[in-house]
């Protein structure tokens, strides 16, 4: 066990209670929504942490290629969670 | 010695990535929270970059930082009251949720230092690197997306499709940015043309080191984003017409060239033996322009102008008519 691996492990368990809690406690949904990327960058890091395997060796790439769609997903989601909130806005001022 | 030095780095590190979420989640004034989330994206980058992850970190500081900090700038615009004093519950109710969720890091924790104590598992990581050279491209992460997982990138692209077309169906496009003034307008004659070279290296290069078809999709983006930030409504994005094409060009690539190793008697997206780099580089260049397309269509927040005369002109005079 690299101490490098359980480090950022448990970092990303912690993001990731951080980020369900903000989610939880916060009214506003930008802040929700926010919380909710912490959250998911939690998942993430735990992916990455495993998937390093020591300066010696090549990195499990099938994690990496994980992420990667993760992050990308995760910003279209994010885009559309904003416009359902604007979407939301207009219709309350109406 | 050296060990020691790089364990410091990892709790430094660690210990900053941790701060920074916390302030971005707990910070009451909507403002700081972006902020700072933007900062921990930046830092997510370096963190990747620690864990031998350069094509993650590529991506991180382009869309995690990057796009995902513009989008939620731009949606601070439209925030009435952006010191929320309230935002941040507290009470009985906080304090049970700020214990269950205390509960659940700890039951995570203990789970995750006993998985990952355990013995090393078999990993597909030897199998990729057994297979890499058969992949057509030399970059393991590139053969897992384009190659190995094909499917998994052609169901995120229709995930992606299926996001901007919400985003499209909801209503049109934020207000636009006023003219930029001299010096931005110069940055960003700048800055355009350079970003749209890096978008076509980080495409060409992902075959063997890190970039690929997203790092450059989101260069590209990046550049749309300048664009529309000085004043150009349309982000600099084609006709309309065009823009459906682009929409789905990833996915009508991946699904022609599924199709024709289908009718060549091979399985749906195996490659066939000799063709495999050539129809990679395909696939990204058409991912590319999708993913650019999508994630600039997603900024601008809505239907650019010239988008569906019939059904939005009347959609518009609605909204208008509540305005």
């Amino acid at each position: 066990m690299l101490f490098a691996e359980i480090t950022y492990a448990l970092t990303g368990v912690g993001l990731f209670a951080l980020g369900l809690r903000g989610a939880l406690l916060r009214r506003s949904l930008l802040g929700r929504i926010v919380a909710i990327n912490v959250c998911g960058a939690g998942v993430f890091m735990l992916f990455v942490a495993i998937a390093y395997r020591g300066p010696e060796q090549p990195p499990d790439a099938l994690p990496h290629a994980l992420v990667l769609t993760g992050i990308v997903v995760a910003v279209s989601a994010t885009a559309l969670a904003l416009a359902l909130g604007r979407r939301l806005r207009e219709s309350e001022h109406e | 010695m050296a060990v020691q030095l790089w364990q410091v780095l990892d709790l430094l590190l660690a210990g900053l990535t941790l701060g920074l979420g916390w302030a971005a989640v707990s910070s009451p004034d909507l403002r700081r929270s972006v902020v700072f989330f933007i900062a921990f994206g930046l830092l997510l980058a370096v963190v990747w970059a620690r864990l031998q992850a350069p094509d993650l970190a590529l991506a991180e500081a382009a869309i995690g930082a990057g796009l995902s900090g513009a989008l939620l700038l731009s949606a601070l615009r439209d925030e009435p009251d952006i010191t929320m004093v309230g935002d941040v519950r507290v009470g009985p109710v906080a304090a049970l949720i700020s214990l269950a969720s205390l509960t659940l890091a700890a039951v995570f924790a203990w789970v995750t230092v006993h998985t990952l104590g355990a013995a090393d598992p078999t990993r597909l990581a030897d199998q990729i690197t057994a297979q890499l050279p058969d992949s057509g491209v030399g970059n393991p992460v590139t053969a897992v997306l384009l190659n190995f997982r094909a499917y998994d990138t052609l169901l995120e692209l229709a995930v992606l499709l299926a996001a901007v077309l919400g985003i499209l169906a909801l209503g049109p496009a934020r207000a636009p940015y006023r003219a930029a003034g001299p010096l931005l307008d110069g940055l960003i004659r700048w800055l355009v043309p350079l970003l749209i070279l890096t978008a076509g290296y980080l495409l060409w290069v992902g075959a063997h080191a890190p970039g690929g078809a997203f790092q450059a999709g989101a260069m590209l983006a990046a550049a749309a984003v300048m664009l529309r930030l000085g004043g150009h409504a349309g982000a600099g994005l084609p006709q309309a017409p065009t823009q459906r094409i682009l929409l789905t060009a990833g996915i009508a690539a991946f699904v022609a060239v599924g199709g024709a190793t289908v009718a060549t008697g091979h399985a749906f997206l195996q490659y066939p033996e000799g063709w495999s780099g050539g129809l990679i580089l395909l696939i990204e260049t058409a991912a590319t322009l999708a993913i650019a397309t999508t994630l600039a269509l997603a900024y601008i927040g809505g239907r650019p102008p010239g988008w569906g005369s019939e059904g939005s002109a009347d959609t518009a005079t609605k909204i208008g008519g509540r305005d």
